[in-house]
């Protein structure tokens, strides 16, 4: 069960080549919103444990990410939901100190094996952060040649590549005139679909959006829900947000943490409108702590 | 439009503790000694300002009284000419601005992409325990007093150039057209390499320092982007923290080369001190100020003191460009980044 660059098509997509590793039963989810046919992978995480040092900050997550579902992530300031979709392309070992314990599956594969290479597991799970951040130094078409370079998309056929995945990113006619301007001279809004695209231009199996709309307008923000809408046919996302307007609108399935513990999980209309747990109906009606 | 709405917001939320009440701003009157302090520092930080612009100004004034009998004898002549002769009173800088310029590149030539090498170690690559213990250790060379490397410089790299390191550069370099014969075939302890490797252990951990924090003014985010795209941690570097990197890296070099050129006592001990001018690396030659460092007391004449000073003005006005181009650089490349 290893993730390398070999095993890596020029797409950056994992090849599932390797026999099914024993699969534990997860708590059900209502898989409302599924595209029929979507295509993406299932992230599975069992048991996940984050430290910063010796600070324990998740407490044993079970969460299934599936394909063709946007899944909102909840919760107040500093819960733990920004480390835990870290740890799901391993970008909490770029903090010191910053461990995970416990399985994360990208369908079969344990992306914290001992043999999985760190770079092919961020090439499958791409990331969009709170605040836009494009390459300082690069111009806009720049910035989504970068990763094709990384993932080593022979020369040829990268500008078409680039082009497909601002399309993607809704992003394609407002810069096409201009692909050698710098990324930052674009506005909050459009930086961000720029790393939207340029994290769509390796083809990641799974995206995950920390907060993406946090710094922007209300117009750039329904953009960019718009986008994470269509979006979920090709690839997992997962959506943190600290706006519960914005889990009700676009995600499918929504899980609510606390304090380092997922406190509930299901579909989007269940967990508004019929929480199982008190502290979830507490958080979502807006009367918490 | 946008980041007003976001300003509305947080005055909204602000004007929510109490409408009207806004203690900090003028309501307070600030107390007398506050304000006499305040005036009081500013008089003081002025002085402090004014002193060293006169010190400064005074200093070139003094250099270039003491400079202008030779200025006058010889006006810009003396900067192509390379005798260096007290017994007819003829001298000339060629020889030392030659020898300061091979010197101060050479050194940089080896300094830079070792500096390089050591901050991205420092501030990328090593493990984040060791790289507190490494920095400091580097650091502690930059507090070695010249004096102390000269002499090692003398008592034991002389020797091991002399015998080991320039016989195989000459075996292995020497025959290379018209680049060889900087290598050889004369070896000997004093000479123009060993001061460039002891410029090359003066100005590393200068420059490796100051990348070291210009490699840390790479915004975090930036990095992030790169490497959860799934850039390796060499592509990183490469893509994203050296072109953020280069222009302060340039200042970085560019102040290390004003080390270079104004380092004396060191290179005195090692370079041998002749006049003319020379390819071979191999043999003694000498710098603007080791010349001043080693002839100054010894001076016969006062045309050889004066063109002393001159050399003195020289080197003045080099040490100021660099600082200045590197001041300028630096400046422009922060102002791009914002
Ligand atoms: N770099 C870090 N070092 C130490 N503790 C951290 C670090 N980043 C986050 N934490 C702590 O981990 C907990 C979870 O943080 P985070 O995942 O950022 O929460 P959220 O994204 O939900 O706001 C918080 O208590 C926070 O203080
Ligand atoms: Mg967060």
């Amino acid at each position: 069960m290893t993730i390398d660059r070999k095993e890596l098509d020029a797409a950056g997509r994992v090849r599932h080549e390797t026999p099914p590793g024993p699969r534990t039963e997860v708590p059900a989810v209502d898989r409302v919103g599924v595209e029929h046919g979507a295509s993406g992978s299932r992230v599975h995480l069992e048991d996940v444990k984050a430290y910063y040092g010796t600070k324990r900050v998740l407490h044993g997550i079970t969460l299934s990410l599936e394909p063709g579902v946007v899944t909102g992530i909840i919760g107040p300031s500093g819960c733990g939901k920004s480390t835990m979709v870290r740890c799901i392309n391993r970008m909490h070992e770029e903090v010191p100190g910053g461990r995970c314990e416990g399985r994360i599956l990208l369908d079969e594969i344990d992306l914290n094996g001992p043999e999985v290479d760190v770079v092919g597991v961020r090439r499958a799970v791409g990331m969009v952060f709170q605040k836009p951040n494009p390459f300082p130094t690069m111009s806009i078409l720049g910035n989504v040649l970068a990763g094709l370079r990384f993932v080593g998309v022979p020369r040829e056929r990268r500008i078409e590549r680039a082009e497909a995945a601002l399309t993607d990113a809704g992003l394609w006619d407002e810069v096409k005139d201009r692909l050698s301007d710098p990324g930052v001279s674009l506005s909050g809004g459009q930086q961000q679909r720029l790393c939207i695209a340029r994290a769509l231009a390796v083809e990641p199996d799974v995206l995950l959006m920390d907060e993406p709309c946090s710094a922007l307008d209300p117009a750039a923000t329904m953009r960019i829900e718009e986008l994470i809408t269509q979006l979920k046919r090709r690839v997992t996302i997962a959506l943190v947000t600290h706006n519960m307007q914005q889990a009700a609108r676009i995600a499918d399935v929504t899980a609510f943490m606390l304090a380092g513990e997922l406190i509930e999980v299901g579909s989007t209309d269940r967990m508004f409108t019929d929480p199982q747990d008190e502290r979830t109906e507490q958080y979502v009606t807006g009367r918490f702590g | 439009m946008a980041e007003r709405a976001v300003l509305g917001v947080h005055r909204g939320r602000q004007g929510g503790a109490g409408p009207g009440a806004h203690p900090s701003i003028g309501g307070r009157r600030r107390s007398l000694a506050d304000r006499i302090g305040e005036r009081g520092l500013y008089l003081l930080s002025l002085a402090a300002a004014s002193l060293s612009v006169v010190i400064a100004g005074g200093l070139v004034a003094k250099v270039l009284a003491e400079a202008w009998p030779a200025l006058s004898a010889f006006g810009l002549d003396f900067l192509t000419t390379s005798a260096w002769d007290p017994v007819h009173g003829r001298f000339g800088a060629a020889a030392f601005l030659f020898g300061t310029a091979v010197s101060s590149f050479g050194a940089l030539l080896i300094a830079t992409p070792l500096s390089i090498l050591i901050a991205l170690f420092l501030s990328e690559l090593s493990p984040r325990r060791s790289r507190g213990p490494i920095a400091a250790l580097i650091e502690l060379l930059a507090g070695i007093p010249s004096v102390i490397l000269g002499l090692w410089g003398i008592l034991v790299l002389g020797p091991v150039m002399r015998d080991t390191i320039e016989p195989a550069l000459h075996d292995t370099l020497g025959s290379i057209p018209v680049l060889g014969n900087l290598f050889g075939p004369d070896y000997s302890i004093v000479g123009m390499l060993p001061a460039i490797v002891i410029l090359t252990i003066m100005t590393v951990p200068i420059v490796s320092s100051l990348m070291r924090e210009i490699f840390a003014t790479v915004p975090a985010a930036t990095k992030e982007g790169a490497l959860a795209l799934g850039a390796t941690r060499w592509e990183m570097i490469r893509t994203v923290v050296l072109p953020h990197a280069r222009p302060g890296m340039v200042g970085a070099v560019i102040l290390g080369l004003g080390r270079a050129v104004g380092e004396a006592i060191a290179v005195t001990q090692v370079i041998g001190g002749t006049e003319g001018i020379r390819a071979n690396l191999f043999l003694p030659s000498d710098t603007l100020a080791s010349r001043i460092a080693g002839q100054y007391q010894g001076a016969t004449s006062d045309l050889q003191i004066a063109s002393i000073a001159y050399l003195g003005a020289i080197l003045l006005a080099l040490a100021l460009l660099s600082n200045g181009v590197a001041r300028l650089w630096v400046r422009d490349a922060a102002g791009a980044a914002a």
